[in-house]
């Protein structure tokens, strides 16, 4: 297990530069290690499938938040009131933290989940589905309709995107349309 | 249960970066960063000592796997969580354009 924790505290270190960090670029880089770092949890966790499926995400992920900072920025100001700021921040997360610690306390210890559900589909899921990876008969078989509704939500984002970004019937008089491919 | 509170702590600095940046491109990072603590204490849960990969072989009949259904469930998170990044993503560059600043404080023009 000290390899996860190694690994947990590598996300921690990663996040913490990637917020506090003044450059865009940096910031997004440094995403993209917390996320690959997430990857090898997943290997580590016995879970081959979401280790794939979030080594593809991240890389995708990484190239549209790439794409958003190629763009020239002011340095953002940290003017105002910032302490006053900071400190509700701060204890909100405090106070987030104390009760989210209390209630881990009912979730049952590291390393022994409740079977209740799944216990059906592992013993069963071979003879009823005909598929040997249980991840991929829950998601294809018997809960289809969850990943129905997922698909649902992909295509539905893809939409907004388009709404959103298309510049096809936005022109005002005397505006150049740049050419620009998403 | 010391896995569960670094899990929390990864959560928590990404919502300190979505409540306290100003900078909209820092504000989508904070929200990949907790995207991805959720996940992590989803696949966290479903994990037990010295458990198997939920994919049967022919030669094994021991029955000592992690939970699948968690796991599913975070498949189906992941993806969405990509398309979303990509909406908001979307949205920041609609407003770079319009008011030429990422900065959240001098959008105040909320005029279409």
């Amino acid at each position: 297990m000290v390899d996860l924790y190694l690994l947990l505290i590598f996300m921690i270190i990663g996040a913490v530069i990637a917020v506090e960090v003044e450059d865009l670029l940096s910031a997004v880089v440094c995403v993209g290690t917390v996320g690959l770092a997430l990857s090898m949890i997943f290997l580590i966790l016995k879970a081959p499938d979401l280790a794939i499926t979030q080594i593809v995400v991240e890389i995708l992920c990484l190239i549209i938040l790439i794409r958003a900072t190629l763009k020239k920025d002011l340095p953002f100001s940290t003017s105002g009131r910032w302490l006053l700021n900071t400190g509700i921040t701060v204890g909100f997360i405090g106070i987030f933290l104390y009760v989210a610690s209390q209630a881990l306390k009912e979730l049952p210890a590291f390393g022994h989940p409740l079977m209740k559900v799944s216990e059906t589909y592992l013993t069963d899921a071979v003879k009823q589905t005909g598929a040997t990876n249980i991840v991929a008969s829950i998601i294809l078989d018997y809960r289809a309709y969850d990943t129905l509704g997922e698909a649902t939500v992909l295509f539905t984002a893809v939409i907004g995107i388009l709404a959103v970004v298309r510049r096809i019937g936005r022109k005002k008089q005397g505006e150049i349309i740049k050419e620009e491919d998403e | 249960m010391s896995v569960y509170l670094l899990c929390l702590v990864l959560f928590c600095v990404g919502l300190y970066c979505i409540l306290r940046k100003r900078n909209v491109i820092k504000i989508i990072v904070g929200v990949v960063i907790a995207e991805y603590a959720v996940n992590l204490f989803l696949a966290l849960v479903a994990y037990r000592f010295e458990g198997r990969a939920p994919i049967f072989s022919p030669d094994q009949k021991i029955l000592n796997m992690v939970d699948a259904l968690p796991q599913a469930l975070v498949l189906t998170a992941i993806v969405i969580s990509l398309a979303t990044t990509a909406l908001l993503v979307g949205i920041a560059m609609r407003i770079y354009e319009k008011y030429g600043t990422f900065d959240i404080t001098k959008i105040k023009e909320l005029k279409g």
